[in-house]
Order: structure tokens, then sequence, then C-alpha cells
């Protein structure tokens, strides 16, 4: 099984025997226990793997470990990012299934648009679901996210 | 002093009769209005862990050892196994143990649905256990195959006996009425889709077994998993600290809990068993569809004399028949209804609660139908509701009812329908809807709390309940700091484990805050009393004289202004302990929840497309705790029934019964995108009959009238009566098509004028 060399925010990790077809999300999890990266569908429709590859947001979980030639960046990475406390201010967390990678999301898109329109930001976080209907509140927190 | 009465017990609308024990409510309710704490915004306490991905949900429970179990479900709608070969699984590498029909409780020899669950494989990863899944040789013999529920309901093949009930005299009321309207409403089936699957990680250690679990009933696991497996309930312990969405699905342990626990028996090993997304959407329960024959009779002023319903319910293989008749019997006062409800045996996958089951599609049909009667009539739909106003429950009094001060806050939303009705051309045409919500919600005993107050003047507060993305945390914590007099940064609440904590409500039918509220309130009032009588003793005073307030121990007369971490010092490393219990419900009164909708909407007539501009939601539930939740759990609930209102909709094959909506792509859920403007508004008065506290739950009330809202909004700018949901484009280009057909005609001329 050959090795995966990652750097995952900021650090180099080995992985000496990853097999083929093993995901990003799994190895970030199961390997690395990085934990706050959440699977929902394991098919890439639902938004909840979302980590960065070079600052883009990618889907951990039909991203193959073996492919991933960039720098990772999880929410682990994040948690000193301003938006985890505008997250939690705006109230746009209920269950939290979600949040990681919607946060994951929302700091790509901040980093490259750092005030976003409503209608940006409804069209870059349109791939991120939550069922518990978080919605009004992320956009709140995306808008307020510097305060 | 705890007390032994008999009363009813209700949870999601269902009653039983039921002996319990509860102990007196003895505090006085707080005033209405705003507080120090409570009734003021409070982000989540542990918003930060699940923001950050620290907080640790059964998908991340990884133990060491830990096996893999996949679960293989029938391919047939219906089915019997005949012969099954393990051998060939058995023999793949990192295959550790098989479970068979009837080797664990769930697991069924007679599939009578596609994905029925009939055996499991245990092994090292999941890839190898879904291999050895496809390697079991498995003979069926095919049974017979019913999916129309009411080819079902034809033949008998019901999961109850038929419903029946009769106030007044119904034909004859409807005989003698001035106007009757009639229509045919369906309901299509929703899945929940919680963003956690369903799933348990089981471990063995000594003879306890510990069941990690996404549940919204903690001791409802511990009570069904030891009776499933004949343990004694004390050795299961069940564990859920975080759990990712839940709408009504996990109230029970379901197949999987039982695999992972006989699977780690099997192989002294722990044991994961979770369900995959599109599992998830095959076999993990549904809001079942519905068949609603409605009929209003009423007189040209508008009170409504007569209604009538027939429901049949497309239960499923199993769950319960849901009180879709519950919003025609109870939302209006009207002295004639009758109802009959069938619940259809078919062999799709099972019923389960799902948010507001039966009221949910029971209001979209009957308010739909009443917005029909106010257009026959000519009568404004808002008028026509306070016409019909309800001033009891069947002859029973209300704990509490603002719904007509709901009304009057729709009022100014209401208003906007002429500008909103004003933007319309000919292609796009825009109306505004209301309608009105009726639920339940009041909780109930038992349901205890302790509190303990360290040294350092911290609290917390200890129950084995379970936080499903609501809030709960906070608003124990907000309730316990505002009786404690402490800020609520002192307060942590503690719970998501049996072994730890007493006995706490199921997290369902809107009863969690109104259940533990008063319990939290009750244990933190214990904790308070003891340390208001360590602090007289210290001082020399009446304890009767003392308070405490932003975590000070003052004296009214201010001889005594002491920080209370002063006085609970003098427990040195111990701590003091409170312990609260919910009294009990106010007896021979109904506790429902109230709440009317009005939303706005834009129609293409050309295509079929709906947008949903803005929904403006009031709802009556007492006593508001934390504004900002209350906001949340509003504007969550309005999503999701715009999700069942526009686009979401589970798919059988009408030939296999097999489902074709299995992934999120198919399956249509709102993204940020689809959301209106949510504006939520509350009455926010104290029940002052129901508990301490004087709080109902809002879990469900918000995701009940949207429905009949967006299609009452879609006459006002259309002439179009929608009777289906989800209002697809089809469905709204037949209800286009008929209206024009009916206007050609003459049809509809109003008749309140005559």
């Amino acid at each position: 099984m050959p090795e995966v060399r990652l750097v995952v925010n900021g650090a180099e990790h080995v992985v000496a025997d990853a097999p083929v077809g093993m995901s990003l999300a799994q190895l970030l999890r199961e390997e690395l226990g990085l934990i706050g990266t959440k699977t929902a569908c394991n098919e890439g429709h639902c938004g909840a793997c979302t980590v960065q590859v070079d600052g883009v947001p990618v889907l951990s979980c039909i991203t193959l470990a073996h492919t991933v030639e960039g720098e990772v960046t999880t929410i682990e990475g994040l948690r000193e990012h301003p938006l985890v406390d505008a997250f939690v201010r705006a109230d746009a967390v209920q269950c939290g299934f979600c949040t990681p990678g919607q946060i994951v999301s929302a700091a790509a898109l901040v980093a490259s648009n750092p005030e976003p329109t409503r209608r940006e930001i409804r069209h870059r976080m349109a791939g991120n679901l939550c069922r518990c209907g978080t919605y009004p509140k992320i956009e709140e927190a995306i808008l307020t996210w510097r305060d | 002093m705890a007390r032994l009465i008999r009363t009813e017990k209700e949870v999601e609308g269902r009653y039983e009769e039921v002996w319990l024990v509860v102990e007196e409510d003895t505090l006085d309710q707080w005033p209405a209005g705003p507080r120090r704490v409570v009734g003021r915004p409070a982000a989540r306490k542990d918003g930060p862990e699940r923001a950050r991905g620290e907080a640790r949900y059964t998908a991340d429970i990884l133990l060491p050892g830990m096996l893999h179990a996949a679960i293989l479900r029938s391919p047939h709608a219906h089915a019997r196994v005949k012969r099954i070969d393990f051998a060939p699984a058995l023999a793949l590498p990192g295959v550790r143990g098989v479970l068979g029909p009837g080797d664990a409780p769930g697991l069924v020899d007679e599939a009578g649905f596609n994905g029925a669950p009939v055996a499991a494989v245990a092994a090292d990863t999941y890839g190898q256990a879904r291999r050895a899944l496809r390697a079991i040789e498995i003979e069926w013999e095919p049974l017979e195959v019913v999916l129309d529920p009411e080819d079902a309901v034809a033949k008998g093949l019901l999961t109850v006996e038929p419903r029946r009930y009769e106030r007044g005299d119904f034909e004859q009321a409807l005989a003698g009425a001035d106007v009757v309207v009639e229509g045919t409403y369906r309901t299509q089936t929703v899945l929940h889709n919680s963003l956690e699957t369903h799933q348990s990680v089981c471990e063995w250690i000594g003879d306890t077994l510990h069941v990690h679990t996404s549940t919204q009933y903690i001791w409802g696991v511990r009570a069904a998993v030891a009776e499933g497996l004949g343990l004694p309930q004390d050795k299961v312990r069940v564990v859920c600290e975080y759990m990712g969405g839940g709408f009504g699905s996990k109230n029970d342990p379901g197949e999987y809990t039982f695999v992972a626990a006989e699977l780690a028996r099997r192989t002294g090993r722990p044991v994961r068993c979770g369900l995959t997304r599109r599992e998830e959407n095959t076999a993990a329960g549904n809001r079942n569809g519905t068949i609603q024959r409605l009929v209003v009779g009423a007189r040209f002023d508008g009170t409504i004399v007569a209604l009538g319903g027939e429901f049949v319910n497309a239960v499923g293989w199993s769950g319960w028949c849901s009180s879709t008749e519950g919003p025609m019997q109870m939302l209006y006062a009207c002295d004639n209804v009758r109802t009959l409800t069938h619940g259809a045996k078919v062999n799709t996958p099972p019923m389960k609660a799902f948010r507001a089951p039966g009221f949910v599609e029971g209001t979209f049909g009957l308010e739909c139908l009443i917005d029909e009667l106010a257009a026959t009539l000519a009568v404004d739909p808002l008028e026509l509701r306070r016409r019909n106003y309800a001033s009891s429950n069947d002859g029973k009094p209300y704990s509490s009812k603002s719904l007509d001060e709901c009304y009057a806050l729709a009022e100014k939303h209401w208003e906007r329908r002429h500008e909103v009705r004003s933007r319309s051309d000919e292609t796009w045409r825009y109306g505004v809807g209301m309608a009105s919500q009726i639920w339940y919600g009041g909780g109930g005993p038992p349901s205890y709390a302790w509190t303990r107050v360290g040294s350092d003047g911290r609290v917390s507060v200890i129950t084995a309940m379970q936080d499903i993305g609501t809030g709960t945390r906070t608003a124990m914590a907000q309730i316990a700091a505002e009786e404690l007099g402490v800020p609520l940064d002192r307060v942590d609440v503690v719970l998501g484990d049996s072994a730890r904590g007493p006995y706490a409500s199921i997290s369902a039918g809107s009863s969690t805050l109104p259940s533990m509220g008063p319990a939290v309130r009750a244990a933190a009032a214990d904790a308070k009393r003891q340390i208001l009588e360590l602090a007289a003793q210290r001082h020399s005073v009446d304890q009767g004289d003392l308070d405490i307030v932003d975590g000070s121990v003052v004296s009214a007369d201010g001889t005594v202004s002491t920080a209370l971490e002063e006085v609970v010092g003098l427990l040195g490393p111990a701590q003091l302990l409170g312990k609260g219990a919910r009294g009990p419900n106010p007896a021979g009164m109904s506790v429902l929840t109230f709440g009317v909708q009005v939303a706005e909407v834009a129609v293409d007539v050309e295509t079929g497309e709906v947008r949903v501009l803005r929904v403006a939601a009031i709802h009556d539930v007492g006593r508001i705790v934390n504004p900002l939740g209350a906001e949340s759990q509003v504007e969550g609930g309005i999503i999701q029934a715009i999700g069942h209102t526009l686009s979401e909709e589970r798919l059988l094959d009408p030939e296999t019964g097999r489902t074709l909506t299995t992934t999120l792509e198919s399956y249509r859920m709102p993204t940020i995108a689809d959301v209106p403007e949510i504006v939520a508004e509350f009455v926010d008065r104290p029940d002052e009959h129901l508990t301490n506290l004087g709080s109902k739950g809002l879990g469900e009330p918000p995701i009940i009238p949207t429905a009949a809202a967006i299609a009452n909004a879609i006459r006002d700018a259309t002439g179009a009566d929608v009777h289906e949901l989800p209002i697809s484009r089809e469905e709204l280009l037949r209800a286009l098509e008929e209206a024009r057909r009916r206007a050609a005609d003459g049809a509809k001329e109003p008749v309140g004028t005559r």
C-alpha cells in the first residue's frame, strides 16, 4: 500500500500504509484523528466533509488521498478563525454536524472576498447542506464575521 | 413529596393512561417578560465545540479494536428468506462475525419492504463487511406486494383498526349548510435525512453493554435494548453527548444498535454499525404519505357548521397511524365533526415520527380547505379564522391560548398583501397566504435534574438527557442561572449519559423544554435554599431575608453582601447538591401550542415555478427562555417545511417498491439559496397553569402551517387550488389549468354577496 505524504494545517504527515482508494476524509479522520471533518453522505452531495486544498474548498469524501498535491486545511486549522466566533454569536449552529464544513467553505469565501454580498454568500455556500436550517444565521455570521 | 397520580401522558399527539409518580411543583412562576438571564438571547453553550469540530458525535467514536458492521437488506418489497448461507462470506478476509434472521432484534426472515434488514456482517473494515454481504448466498420466496395505500385499505390491510371520531351530527349539519366545499389533498413521503445517519457503537465491558448512539431518547434506548437482549436495565449504559439531528427518527434503538450489540458480544470487540446515506433514504423511516378527502360546510356569514374528513395514512410495513385528523378536530370551533382514519399497511419503508407527525399533513389539507371556503364566500381568510375561533378543546379548557394575539400580530404582515399583489405582471403573479397551527408540546413528568454547586461558586446541571441540536444545554443553563442568581457563564450542563444523571425526558414532541426546564429550575431552587441556609447560619441572619443576586448572597436590609463563593467555600473540597423533579400537568386542561404564518410567493404561471419570498411566523408557546434559540427553531422549521412544500419527495419504483431517491442529489432538500426572508415573532406569555416555568415546546409548531400558507399564497396569486405536496410544476400547472377552466365556466363566483 503506497504511502501518502500530506501537509495538513501546516504540519507534514506521512501515512505509510494507506490503501489505494482511501478518501481524504477517511485519512484525515481515521489515520490523523482529525474528526472535525464530518462525512454525512460520502458521495459528494452535502458538503459536510469540506476541507481546503491550497485554499480551495474540496469535498474530502470523494477526493482520493493519494491524489492530493496541495496543502490541506481542515476545521482544526481554522479553530481560531473569527468565523468560528461569528457562527456561535449568530446562532448558526444547531446540531452542528454540518458546521465545520460550513466554516471551512465560508473561510475560503471570505479569504477571496472579505465583504461578500448576500447573493454571493448564497451562491458560494449552496453546496453545504444544513438539515436543521441554520441558513439565515449562516448568512448573518458571514456578513458579520469581522465584527 | 412524591405523589402517585393516574393521568394521561401525551407524546407526539398519542395519549396513554398511566400511573405516574410526581413531585409537587411548589415554585411560583416568574413574572412574564425578560428576566436577568431567562428571556434574553444567549449564544449556545455548546456552540464553540460544535463549530470548532471538537464535539464528539457517535460518528466520531472510534474505539481501539473496533469492528465495522454492514447490514444485508432485502432487494424485494415483500419476500421470505428460504435459505441463507454465510460460508462464502465467512471465508473472506477480515470477516469476524455474521448474524442472520432472528439473531438480533430487527433482523427478520420476512422482509416487508425493499430495504428491510435481514442479516449482518462484522469485519475489520467497513469495505470488507460490504464485500462479505455480497458473498452471502440467499434464496428468497417472493410474497404478495401491496404498494398502493388505497388498495391496501380496500383489502383490509391495516396497521390498526380504523379510527372513527364524531361530535354533534355531522350529516345533518352538512345538509343544512349554506355552502359546502370539498377537496382531496395528497401529501408525499418525506425523509428526515439528519446529517448524522442512524448509528451506534456497542462495546461490552464486563457484563455491561455500553451503547454510544445517535438518539433522541437515551432512556428509551436503554429500556428497549435491555428488553431486546434480556438484560437488566442497569447493565445497559447509553451515551449520546452530541448528536447530529433526529427530527423524530431517532426515538428508538433501531436494528443497527442490536446488530452492533450482538456482534460485539459474539466477537468480543467493539462494533460500529451505522447506516449509509443511501440506507438512510431507504430504511430509516419517513413521514408517511397521506390521502385526505375533506369537506367543510358553512353559513354565508362564514360560521363553520360541519367538518368531515376521510384520511388514509400510507403507514408502510411498520410505524404508527399518526393523527392526520387532529387539526380538523381541534383547530376551529365547530360543533359537528366527523373523521375516519385508516392506517394502510403497505410494503414500503416504515413510518417514523417526523416533526409534528400527522399535524403537518393534516394542517396542509385543512388549512387549504378553509382558504378555499374563504374564497368561495369572499370572506377575508384572517376574518374567517377569527369567526371560527375555538374557546375550548372539545369542551376541555386550554391551560392557555393566545392564538387571537398571534392573529393580531399577524395583521401587519397580512396587510402587505395589497402591495405584494400589485407587483404582479402577466408572467409572474404575486400573492399572500396564511395558515394557522395547533399542536401539543406541553411535555410532562417524569423528568429529573440535579444541580451541583462547587466551592468556587460554579454550577453544574446534571441530567441524563440529550441535546439534539435544539439548544437544550443553553436553555437549561439559563434556567439554572436565573434561579440561582448567578451569571450564565458560571453554569455548565452535563448530559448525554444514562450512567451519569437521573432520568430525563425524550427529546421529541416539543417536550424537552416543558418537561426538563421545570425540573432544572426545581433542582436549582433546592441548591439555592441550601446555600441560603448556610449563609443564614454564617451571618446569623434570618434565611428568609437572604437572596442571591448576580453571584452574591445579599440580605434585604443590605447588612449581608458577600460573594457566593465565600459562602459555598465553606464546603471546602466538597459540593452541595440540589435535586428537582417535573411536577404534574394541570389536571383537566388541554396543553397546546398555537401559531399563524403568513407567506408571500411569486408564481411563474407559464412554467409553474414557485418562489417563496417571505414567511412571517407568530407562535404562542408560553414563555420564551432563549429568544435567539427560539428564532433559530422557527427558521429551521420553516426551511424544512419549504422543502416538503416545494421539492422533497421520496419516490418508489411502482413495480418493485425500490426507493429511487436514495441520494441527497435526487432527494432535494433546501439549500441556503432557497431560503426566503423569515420573520419570527412570539406572544411570549407564560402559561400560568403549566409548571413553574410556563413554557411549552417550540420544536414542531413552526413546521406545521407553512405548506398551507404557501399553497394559499399561490391561490391568492393565481386562483389555482393546489392539492398536492410537493407543489411540483406539474401539480401547479394542473391547478392553474383547472382554475382557468373554472373561470371560463363561471363556476367559482363568490357566493358570500348573494
